[in-house]
Formats: structure tokens, C-alpha cells, sequence
């Protein structure tokens, strides 16, 4: 696989002169093909070891239930929490965790990039004719994350058939964007916490109070928390349009901080808006890069 | 006299080793008080439906949830520490170098791991339940002796903890490979130790037999201490967690004289 992965360099665009908008667009499109091929390699590195792998996948799958075991416990013991029943919160809870599921499959690795600036492995990246981000993200691609999409996406369906709406073209639709802007944002946070780690190597761990912060949040319904913390969540880090405010469209609820209607369905905009700051702040962080010269 | 001189240089030096990483450290408690936040609203949404639910009031359940926080990196709930490190050298080897050494190998890692573990418990436990006693009405108790006996029922905590993962740590003689083993032990600390939710919340016999468990000597059982909530008084949760620390550092070491006949070094 390594002399596949080697053969095919060579051709890469990024070594060509660019400046038109085409190369950049070229580019973007080598970039997509490394991380397939990166990811694809270590998908059979992972297989060679089948029986730890469902292991893994099974453990992934069981940690993620045990967050929704502890919803469901809560709901043993209440009928309503901040006024939501229990299928409008696993609706919550699905739409977050599949969300972020996705994005923690394709660039939760980028999350590694503190380590790789202290022992030196940043360098082996920069002289690869491949975006540095897709070599970082797709590297220890590992399926068994698709534990927690799959848990995610059971009660996702638990909570559609329990909830007694009328499952029409627009609402189905705000639940695919809720799913694919959501991963985005998501995304943006894995890759901005990454950038973040080229000025501050050892502070990798802020970064999971924005995810898996993020994704326990999001489980829960916004009448729960303070109005400040729901204000920082849709206006500094805009996690509120993962799922709060698409799904309090489709729950047919008031959000409370009672933003016009055109903001339920601003996820594909603020989604767009923060792929294109993180981009700028990757750029610069990868600029901000010194090596360690270990 | 010996083994305790060297046994307490060895938990200064995990101390020390801890103590280095202070950006992580930062990032760590920034994260323990992030997940505080959230923890302790669904708790005030859940104690306003149910007021004395598992037998505690609101601002005991919010204590509950910001002690959590705070014992959360120390007492090893997510697993790592020693585990970590000492897996790996099971794996590759070089455990036949710490074999050879004049000192006990069950002795050695639990010095190294309370050194870490009292690094831990100030530099991340301090500053989180401080934020979490400014910004929320919390149940801490006054009086400096019921403060001595949660400091007690932490170190048994540390001590069970340890006791855990050694076992499971130990199994990489037999497994080569114990990262499943690995996530398994750390799914049922997260669950058993009432990190997620209190034990008491647990419903019926699910609940009780959850108490008796190993896990819940880890993070209940001291929460309890420190709120005055533990049933029989603090003297019987002391009990419980100097019983299951024995038990499981007896196991540890029968485990462990079964696993080291195993060792073949290769080579010289």
C-alpha cells in the first residue's frame, strides 16, 4: 500500500505552480483524494486485526450508549425535563450525536497535532506533496468510530417514529442539514482546536470541552441552561445551529432567545462561515509552525 | 524504613513528573469545568422535577456533580495514568526490566500512581470545585474533620482505583493486546462509579447491586463522606473502600506472581 500511496504522488497538482483559482480548486480536489487514499490504507491496517477491531467497535458503540443510558435513567425517575419528553430530547440527543459522530470519523485525528509538533513527526508531513490537513485528518482514519453514528442514529430513529409529527418534504430535509451543517461546524471546532495546538502544543484538552462538551450539550435541551450560555453557544461558538435551533423548528418550540424565524434555518450559512474562518486560522497556525528539531 | 524512603521518592517523582505539563494541566481544568456547567444545569432541571431524588437536595446533588469534576483526572475514572505506561511495557517487553529490580512491582506503580493522582487532585481539582462553589449554591461541609475524612476516602479511592487497573493491566500478559480490554474497564468506571449520574439516582435492585461494586468506592462513596449522605456514616464507607482495596490489591498480587512465571526474556 505504501509503494500504491508512493506511485501516485508524483502526479500531485500541489507540486505545480499556483495561482489561478482553478489550482486552488485543483488542489482542494488532490487534497480530498489523498485523504481517501491515506484513510483507505489505514482501514486495511485496521482489518488485519478483525477481532479487535469489533471489539473497538463495539466499545465505541457502548460508550456513547452509556451517555444516552443515563438520559433514560433520568427518565425513569421524571416525565419531562425542562419541559421536554423523553422523544424530544433522543431527538436532540440523535441529531447531536450523529452530527458529531461524523465529523469525529473524517477529522477527529486532527486532534493530534500537539503531539506530532513535540515529537517531530509535524516536519515528515510538511515535505509530502499532500495538504497538510487532509495527511492529519485521515491519519488513524478508524471506522470503529462509526460506533457512536450508529448509536446515534438508532435513537435518531427511535425518536422519529415516537414523535408524533407530520414527517413532511421540509421537516425531513431540516434533518439531513441539521446532520450535514452540524458535522461541518463540528468539524470547524476538531480543525480550529488542532490549529490552536501549533502556539500551545499541551493544551489539546481544551479542545473536548467544545467537542465532546459540545456534542453532551447539544443532548440536552436549551431551557435547561443559563440564557448566557445559550447566547455563547449560538453567537461565539455557533454550536447552537448544529441542532437547537433546526430542531426546535421541527418541534414546532420557541427558542429562548427569541431570535427571528430566518435563523432556523441558518445552519448551511454558519456552517459555510466557519469552514472559511478555520481555513484562515489553519493557514496561519500552520504558518505559526516552528519545529521542535527532535 | 528502607521501602517507605524509597516508595515515597517514587511518588515524589510521579508528582514531579505531573507537575511538569502545566499548559495540559490548564487545558484540563478548563475542560473539568466546561463539563461542570453543563453537568449541573441538567442536574437543577432534574432535582427541580424530583426535589430529593436519591435522597439529596439540590445543592448536595450540584456538590455531587463539581466533586465529580474534581476526583475525575485523579481518581483515573476515564483510566490512563500508570495504565497506560504500564501496559505498553507488558507489551513490548520491558517489564522484564522493572521484574529485576530490588523493588515490589505492585508497590512501585502504586507510589508512582498516588504521586500522580495527588498532583492531579490540586492542580485539577482545586481550582474547578472553587468555580463551582462561586458560581452555584454547593453543600460543603464547615467543619475541617468531615474535610479529613473525604481526604481519607479519596486516598482509598485512589487506592481501589489503582487496584482496578492493575488488574486489568495485568491481563496484557495473557492478551498482548488490552485496549479492548482497556475501553471495557473504562466503560464500566464511567458508569459504576457515578460519574454520569449519582448511584442513588439508579432505580431499584439495578441501583443497590451498583453500590456494592468496586467502582462505586471510587467516586460515590467519598462524594458521600464529604455530603454526610453516606448510609451507616462515614465509618462504613471507609470500611467498604478498605475492603474492596484489599481484596483487589490481594488479587492484584496473586495475578501477578501467576503472570511473571509467564515471562520469558529473550536474549540478554
Amino acid at each position: 500500500m505504501a509503494e500504491e500511496l508512493a506511485e501516485t504522488l508524483p502526479r500531485s497538482p500541489g507540486v505545480r505552480p499556483r495561482s489561478a483559482p482553478g489550482a486552488v480548486l485543483s488542489r482542494a480536489a488532490w487534497g480530498l483524494r489523498a485523504y481517501g487514499f491515506i484513510a483507505a490504507m489505514w482501514v486495511r491496517s485496521t482489518m488485519a486485526y478483525r477481532a479487535s477491531f469489533a471489539i473497538m467497535l463495539a466499545a465505541n458503540f457502548a460508550t456513547t450508549s452509556l451517555d444516552f443510558a443515563a438520559i433514560m435513567i433520568m427518565f425513569a425517575q421524571v416525565d419531562a425535563l425542562g419541559g421536554f419528553a423523553l422523544p424530544e430530547v433522543a431527538f436532540l440527543y440523535g441529531t447531536s450525536c450523529v452530527a458529531f459522530g461524523l465529523s469525529d470519523l473524517l477529522l477527529g485525528s486532527a486532534e493530534r497535532v500537539g503531539r506530532r509538533v513535540r515529537d517531530g513527526t509535524m516536519d515528515v508531513l510538511l515535505t509530502r506533496p499532500v495538504p497538510v490537513l487532509a495527511q492529519l485528518a485521515a491519519d488513524r482514519f478508524s471506522l470503529r468510530r462509526l460506533g457512536r453514528i450508529t448509536q446515534g442514529s438508532l435513537v435518531l430513529g427511535w425518536s422519529v417514529l415516537r414523535l408524533e409529527l407530520e414527517w413532511t418534504p421540509g421537516r425531513i430535509a431540516m434533518v439531513c442539514s441539521m446532520v450535514l451543517c452540524g458535522a461541518a461546524i463540528f468539524g470547524c471546532v476538531f480543525v480550529l482546536g488542532g490549529a490552536f495546538q501549533f502556539w500551545a502544543q499541551d493544551a489539546s484538552e481544551v479542545q473536548n470541552a467544545f467537542t465532546y462538551g459540545g456534542t453532551t450539550l447539544l443532548q440536552y435541551p436549551p431551557t435547561l441552561f443559563g440564557k448566557e450560555l445559550v447566547r455563547g453557544v449560538t453567537f461565539v461558538v455557533p454550536l447552537a445551529f448544529v441542532n437547537w435551533l433546526p430542531a426546535l423548528h421541527v418541534l414546532g418550540r420557541d427558542d429562548p432567545l427569541g431570535l427571528p424565524g430566518w435563523a432556523d434555518y441558518a445552519a448551511p450559512f454558519v456552517a459555510l462561515l466557519c469552514c472559511a474562518l478555520t481555513g484562515l486560522v489553519w493557514r496561519a497556525g500552520l504558518r505559526a509552525y516552528r519545529s521542535t528539531g527532535s | 524504613m528502607h521501602l517507605l524512603r524509597l516508595n515515597f521518592a517514587v511518588a515524589v517523582s510521579g508528582f514531579r513528573r505531573y507537575a511538569t505539563y502545566r499548559v495540559a494541566t490548564a487545558a484540563g481544568v478548563f475542560t473539568n469545568t466546561v463539563f461542570g456547567f453543563i453537568l449541573a444545569y441538567t442536574f437543577i432541571a432534574l432535582w427541580h422535577e424530583r426535589p430529593h431524588l436519591g435522597g439529596y437536595d439540590q445543592s448536595q446533588a450540584l456538590t455531587f456533580v463539581w466533586i465529580g469534576q474534581a476526583m475525575l483526572a485523579s481518581v483515573a475514572v476515564m483510566g490512563g495514568g500508570f495504565q497506560d505506561e504500564f501496559s505498553e511495557r507488558i507489551r513490548n517487553g520491558d517489564v522484564a526490566i522493572d521484574l529485576y529490580r530490588p523493588v515490589d512491582l505492585q508497590l512501585w506503580w502504586l507510589a508512582a500512581d498516588l504521586g500522580r493522582a495527588a498532583f492531579q487532585l490540586l492542580g485539577r481539582g482545586v481550582v474547578p470545585l472553587a468555580v463551582g462553589a462561586l458560581a452555584f449554591d454547593l453543600a460543603l461541609p464547615a467543619s475541617p474533620g468531615s474535610w479529613l475524612l473525604f481526604l481519607l476516602a479519596v486516598l482509598l479511592a485512589l487506592v481501589v482505583s489503582f487496584a482496578l487497573r492493575y488488574l486489568v493491566a495485568l491481563c496484557g500478559f495473557w492478551l498482548l493486546d488490552a485496549t479492548g480490554l482497556n475501553a471495557l474497564s473504562t466503560l464500566l468506571s464511567l458508569f459504576f462509579s457515578g460519574m454520569l449520574l449519582p448511584l442513588t439516582v439508579f432505580p431499584g435492585a439495578f441501583g443497590e447491586t451498583a453500590r456494592l461494586l468496586p467502582w462505586s468506592a471510587t467516586l460515590q462513596v467519598p462524594a458521600d463522606v464529604l455530603l454526610g449522605a453516606q448510609p451507616g456514616g462515614a465509618a462504613a464507607g471507609l470500611a467498604f473502600q478498605t475492603g474492596w482495596a484489599l481484596v483487589l490489591l490481594a488479587a492484584g498480587r496473586a495475578l501477578q506472581t501467576v503472570a511473571t512465571r509467564k515471562v520469558v526474556v529473550q536474549g540478554g
